[in-house]
């Protein structure tokens, strides 16, 4: 028969858990001894037993008869898939926040969660990713070296870098935002995705805070928000679907803004605008990475989520149609800071540049538009479509 | 086949534990209701008078409602009681350096009990003092002279609820540590689970209290109807047909602190139905005489 010795140890000082632990190993029915030399050990025993579903045997040495209704809160419960494999197809709104693998009580209630679907969200590198993403996070403070002695940039120069700093925190800030929503609506089964898109958000703050600060070190005012350019990130914010709106914001526009940081980067007139954009750009490589990944893995589990993509880059276009697009301040900020000076020759080296960076621009678009699986002549009519407000 | 339960709201869960409740009667066909009242006493007379079908009472209510029914001739049927109400058992606890070592060294001391109404701290408890030979007086009374006298301090919270509100009971726990020496008490009265309760949570540490003095084993709460039904005994059915495994009962069993439901028993209820005559609390009849008891 099976028995436990609690020596002093009372049950109002944790000597249910030996009981409980001993009982766990019962059959209903079946009976355990218990003994120990706290004074109170039957009043308490008792007192255990029935609030915890057993029948208490007083006569002789204290006993517990363990009852049939105790183990039976486990009765339908199950596994919240499975910890080290991978992601179930769909996960279960029953399973709410319980962790991936764990053995999960029936009841309570269902999460609502808007994604909960594995080819809807998912894409096989989001871990590596996201072990990347935690390895090359970076603190702004010490990243930049702030610190750096000024180089004189002239007025002009530094006019059009913090025009265009502060068009980058706009961009910034719209790509903060999407993550942020998709994440709210993601089934927590899909983990890595919702790690992932939390690191991407936190990218986002730190770009943020970099831009912010780099248009503010002159010590002058930041410059101007063109309503089409507004209008051309409220489209990314409508989109109502997970895959449509990763794809218009990641593949689309953060692949275009690779290149529009590493020119940036190539032409700063200063050592703080190279580190802060190039930082930037490291991030957002990962962020297309997974932008690109899972369209692709969406796309080869039903070819026609293409038609779908392609539909929500012409009916994007379609609404921005009327507007401007991008802020003309902004283009003519990417001429002068490659051109380095208003001089006519140095004007027509800068404008050649910016034709030469939105070339390159398309050529990424098509590129990855290829690797989702668009035929060429189509990735060719998408890239165009592309929003001239580049994010 | 309808039927309509009455259930005293002691604590905001009782409205959610029968809302539940209704829904899955209501799912299992039974054209069910329920009422809440803020007291045992007008729930009793209530289920008397037929105004309801079943009362979930305490075991104060019991009595009552056996004593009045009894004396007017209206039949009541026992449906069913929860697994936690089987075999209770109060105790007379003292602070571990206490120099009282036996009931009989409480004589000209003071015992904190709960409320006026609970059978559990007061009641019973009491009845155990008298059993041994000692003869507990309210406070009021005045200090008690040479003899068997034993000073009850009473801890009156939330009277009415016969007991279930705990509040009493733990501040007579306490009073047995109070920093006042006018506001200590040499022994305080409590049923078997708040004994460990009040262990765990600390409001008595481990190895503070001697326990000095225990009850019999009897039994608490108890579901009763008035006469019989075809609706009645499809209640009864239903409960005791209630699963824990079942993941939509199981928070409402967890909340109203049961496994499952028993089939009734009257046989636990002796030892109460003596403490009420000891103590004037109810009449023969069922009429509520205890002194400054107004629910
Ligand atoms: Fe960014
Ligand atoms: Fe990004």
């Amino acid at each position: 028969m099976a028995a436990v010795d609690l020596a002093d140890l009372g049950l109002d000082e944790g000597g249910h858990l030996l009981v409980a632990r001993a009982v766990a190993a019962l059959a209903p029915g079946e009976r355990l001894t218990v003994t120990g030399r706290h004074p109170a050990l039957r009043l308490h025993l008792a007192a255990w037993c029935r609030a915890s579903g057993h029948q208490f045997a007083g006569d002789g040495t204290p006993a517990v008869v363990k009852g049939g209704a105790a183990d039976r809160r486990w009765a339908g419960a199950a596994r919240a898939g499975d910890a080290a494999g991978p992601p179930e197809a769909r996960a279960d709104q029953r399973w709410g926040l319980a962790a991936r693998g764990a053995l999960v009580e029936a009841g309570g209630p269902p999460l609502g969660a808007h994604w909960s679907q594995r080819e809807h969200v998912w894409a096989d590198i989001a871990p590596q990713l996201y072990a990347a993403a935690a390895a090359s996070q970076w603190d702004p403070a010490t990243a930049v070296d702030w610190a750096a002695p000024a180089v004189a940039v002239p007025a002009d120069i530094e006019r059009a870098v913090v025009q265009l700093m502060t068009y980058l925190v706009e961009n910034e800030q719209a790509a903060l935002v999407i993550p942020a929503r998709l994440l709210s609506q993601l089934h927590p089964h899909y983990r890595e995705v919702m790690q992932l898109l939390a690191s991407q958000a936190a990218d986002e703050a730190r770009h943020v805070e970099v831009f912010t600060r780099r248009a503010l070190a002159s010590g002058g005012p930041l410059g101007t928000s063109s309503a089409g350019g507004r209008a051309s990130l409220q489209t990314l914010l409508d989109e109502p679907d997970f895959t449509t709106a990763s794809f218009l914001l990641s593949v689309l526009g953060e692949g275009t803004f690779l290149d529009l940081l590493r020119f940036i980067a190539d032409h700063a007139p200063d050592r703080v605008t190279a580190d802060v954009t190039t930082l930037a750009a490291r991030d957002e490589a990962r962020h297309v990475a997974f932008g690109v990944s899972h369209a692709a893995h969406l796309a080869a589990c039903d070819r026609s989520y293409l038609g779908t993509l392609r539909q929500a880059v012409e009916r994007r276009h379609a609404a921005l149609q009327d507007t401007a697009g991008l802020n003309a301040e902004v283009f003519d900020s990417l001429v002068l800071l490659a051109a380095g000076s208003w001089a006519p020759a140095a004007i027509r080296h800068g404008w050649q540049a910016v034709r030469d960076l939105r070339a390159r621009m398309d050529e990424g678009r098509r590129r990855r538009l290829a690797y989702i699986g668009f035929p060429d002549d189509e990735a060719t009519e998408l890239s165009a479509l592309h929003t001239r407000n580049f994010m | 086949m309808n039927v309509l339960l009455g259930a005293v709201a002691y604590d905001q869960k009782v409205v959610t534990i029968w809302n539940g409740f209704r829904t899955w009667l209501r799912a299992c066909g039974l054209d069910f209701d329920y009422v809440l009242y803020s007291n045992y006493e007008r729930q009793v007379e209530d289920l008397v008078n037929g105004r309801i079908d079943v009362a979930w009472n305490s075991p104060l209510a019991w009595v009552r409602a056996r004593r009045l029914a009894a004396r007017r001739g209206v039949p009541l049927t026992p449906l069913t009681m929860r697994d936690t109400d089987c075999d209770l058992r109060s105790v007379i606890v003292v602070r571990s350096d206490s120099a009282v070592r036996s009931a009989s060294d409480l004589a000209g001391r003071i015992v904190a009990t709960g409320a006026v109404d609970s059978p559990q701290a007061t009641l019973l408890p009491l009845s155990l003092l008298r059993s041994l030979g000692l003869s507990p007086g309210p406070e009021a009374a005045g200090p008690c002279g040479p003899g068997a006298g034993v000073t009850v301090r009473r801890f009156d919270v939330g009277v009415g609820l016969h007991g279930d509100h705990i509040g009493g009971e733990r501040d007579a726990a306490r009073a047995l540590f109070a920093a006042d020496p006018a506001g200590r008490v040499d022994a305080a009265c409590m049923v078997d689970s708040n004994l460990l309760l009040f262990g765990r949570e600390g409001t008595l540490p481990a190895g503070s209290v001697r326990v000095l003095a225990q009850t019999p084993l009897y039994d608490h709460c108890t579901m009763t109807a008035h006469g019989a039904s075809p609706g009645i005994a499809r209640l009864g059915e239903l409960l005791l047909g209630m699963d824990y495994a079942d993941a939509a009962l199981r928070p409402l069993l967890d909340l109203e602190g049961l496994k499952e439901w028993r089939p009734p028993r009257l046989s636990g209820y002796a030892p109460l139905e003596r403490a009420v005559d000891e103590a004037g609390f109810y009449d023969a009849d069922g009429e509520v005489t205890a002194a400054g008891y107004r629910p």
